[in-house]
């Protein structure tokens, strides 16, 4: 897979990547769907069209960066990598299993492709952080990007990284929030409200672009938009449904955390079909 | 490393660690472009500061904000840099020791957390600033590497020895100036205790296990416990972890009874690490000098190292007792 797929083509990607991200929560019988979920057409637009990547060469110094803030979204991310050449797709199925690389949470030195171990929220944006100001200090030109939960910036270690970005004018920097408006007790909204969010990260210096999470041209126009930013980080706040594409698991808080049996993953397989039976990303 | 020679006080001249800390960093910075350095709004106190005239773009500031210096530490190790990361030991380890856990500790990233005002030499400034439990806190994580040097020879070595350890490294400092014990030949080793005082062979009465600015009062017992008739063999153990169990149970076999001594609380820290060895391959009576499980309080350095019983006069009391029920087979 070349990585500079047409939006068209990252749809049948993201279909082909959420129907592994069921296989493997089924196979593990534990896991993230809902944050999975509504994380992965952000995950198919970064490694299928955005970032300049090797993945015969994951250690290539000048290639861009990810960090999964939200590592709970870790099958998502795992899809993304086997699909991408980082590791065989039938390692998928080993998630969460005694021995295997697929931790619950990524694990950098057990999985080619994962540039920061993570799963303890908050850490994740002051990491890319880091990694951004080495780009910075080496004169290279390679981006970081930093996945965070709408949940997660909860965290007050999230605003001490945002702070830091701005005052280091990480232009080589973009967070994304996967904004779909739930964390495990319920909405954000009510759990603890962080709106208004865009005023939030204006206010702390960052460049605010928003988004549908589920549109890629939507993605694209939002990334394309942050490349041209000068001397501050930038973020997209990508307005996502939990659960998306499985009818019965969109907007539902109570699937943050527990896997589908065999029966309910069928169901949710049968919609994530292609509609033409292409089966051509899987 | 020979730019700081005239740097270093003479033997029993005092000088904070600190200084020399920031001084080594700034030749370590010279010798390998890699070496970063952070701080936390304190590199006047920690002499990070040092660094960061030297070399202002591989310097960063994170505020005081000390959960992202360790993330962006982190961020910086990952992408092949060298960073070391200083504040006062109770905000390092404390206030960030889940970051340590998570983003350094677990995925082994070469991160060097350098602390100082460690203990309750901190002074004045009381309970809330003395870490008395970071030892403990640093040496419970897989990965960690955990140093406490006893005088300025050996900061300057063991900044050179982190940097070329492949992974996380925590050193501890304390605030005040301290009187230099070893000679230009002393080489510190990760994971080498050093004996030095070795009574003759087969007539030791009692080990001094000691680290950090507790090094300079057990020669001091040393001497003391000679007056009253008993040989105390005196060992180093700045590398707390990994810890040079060889030399530590050779010294409990030779003489039979051991006390630790360190800056810190009794427990978790060298004295915890020493037993766990003892208690496993040569148990001996033993002995514990440090803080007895309370908080610290404001006071002159001095007063509270004399009010938490770290000193010779402690280290002999509890030598006479361990020695009077000694291993002898």
């Amino acid at each position: 897979m070349a990585g500079k797929e047409t939006l068209k083509d990252l749809e049948k990607v993201a279909r082909s990547l959420r129907r592994d991200i069921i296989e493997m929560l089924t196979a593990a019988q534990s896991g993230h769907p809902g944050g999975s979920l509504s994380a992965t057409d952000i995950l198919a637009v970064l490694y299928f069209h955005e970032m300049r990547i090797d993945p015969l060469n994951p250690d290539w110094a000048d290639r861009d960066r990810f960090v999964l803030s939200k590592g709970h979204a870790a099958p998502a991310l795992y899809a993304a990598l086997a699909h991408r050449g980082y590791f065989a797709k039938k390692e998928l199925i080993t998630l969460r299993k005694l021995g295997s690389n697929l931790q619950g949470h990524p694990d950098m030195e057990r999985v080619p492709g994962v540039d920061m171990s993570t799963g303890s929220l908050g850490h994740g944006l002051s990491v890319a952080v880091g990694m951004a100001l080495a780009g910075k200090t080496d004169g290279k030109t390679y981006r970081v990007y930093a996945l965070l939960g709408d949940g997660e910036i909860n965290e007050g270690m999230i605003w001490e990284g945002a702070m830091a970005a701005a005052h280091y004018k990480l232009d080589n920097l973009v967070a994304i929030v996967d904004s779909n408006g739930l964390q495990i007790d319920g909405p954000t909204a009510t759990v603890m409200n962080t709106a208004p969010l865009s005023d939030k990260w204006s206010a702390f210096g960052w460049q605010v672009e928003l988004a549908d999470g589920h549109d890629f041209e939507s993605l694209t126009q939002a990334l394309n938009g942050l490349r041209q930013n000068r001397g501050r980080p930038g973020v997209i706040i990508a307005r996502t449904v939990k659960g998306k594409g499985v009818s019965f698991m969109e907007n539902k808080a109570e699937w943050h955390g527990v896997a589908p049996n065999r029966e309910l993953a069928d169901r949710a397989l049968a919609e994530l079909a292609d509609p033409k039976g292409d089966l051509s990303y899987d | 490393m020979t730019n700081l020679a005239d740097r270093i006080p003479p033997k029993g001249k005092k000088v904070a660690l600190r200084e020399i800390y920031g001084l080594t960093l700034v030749e370590l910075g010279k010798d390998n472009g890699d070496v970063v350095a952070l701080d936390a709004d304190l590199s006047g106190s920690t002499k990070s500061s040092k660094f960061a005239r030297a070399f202002p773009d591989r310097f960063y500031n994170a505020g005081v904000a000390e959960q992202n210096m360790i993330g962006m530490a982190a961020g910086l190790a990952a992408c092949g840099k060298i960073p070391f990361a200083s504040t006062f030991a109770v905000f390092a380890t404390g206030r960030a020791f889940e970051q340590i856990r998570n983003s350094v500790a677990c995925p082994r990233l070469n991160v060097k957390i350098v602390a100082s005002h460690a203990g309750v030499d901190v002074g004045e400034d009381g309970a809330s600033h003395q870490a008395i439990e970071d030892v403990a806190l640093m040496r419970v994580l897989p990965n960690m590497c955990v140093l406490v040097p006893a005088d300025a020879i050996e900061i300057g070595q063991m900044v050179y020895a982190a940097a070329a350890w492949d992974g996380p490294v925590y050193i501890r400092m304390g605030r005040s100036p301290v009187p230099t014990i070893f000679d230009d030949g002393y080489t510190f080793v990760i994971g080498r205790a050093k004996i030095v005082r070795r009574p003759q062979e087969g007539l030791a009465d009692v080990t001094l296990i000691a680290a950090g600015s507790m090094v300079v009062h057990c020669l001091e017992a040393a001497k003391r416990l000679r007056e009253e008739g008993l040989e105390a063999m005196v060992i180093n153990c700045s590398s707390v972890k990994p810890l040079d169990k060889e030399t530590i149970i050779m010294a409990a076999r030779e003489s039979g009874a051991v006390v630790t001594a360190e800056e810190h609380s009794v427990i978790g820290g060298l004295g915890s690490a020493v037993a766990e060895v003892l208690s496993e391959s040569y148990p001996v009576p033993m002995a514990f000098i440090g803080v007895k499980d309370r908080f610290g309080q404001s006071g002159k350095p001095a007063e509270l190292m004399e009010h938490y019983a770290l000193s010779a006069e402690e280290i002999v009391r509890a030598a006479v007792q361990v020695a009077a029920v000694r291993r002898t087979s």
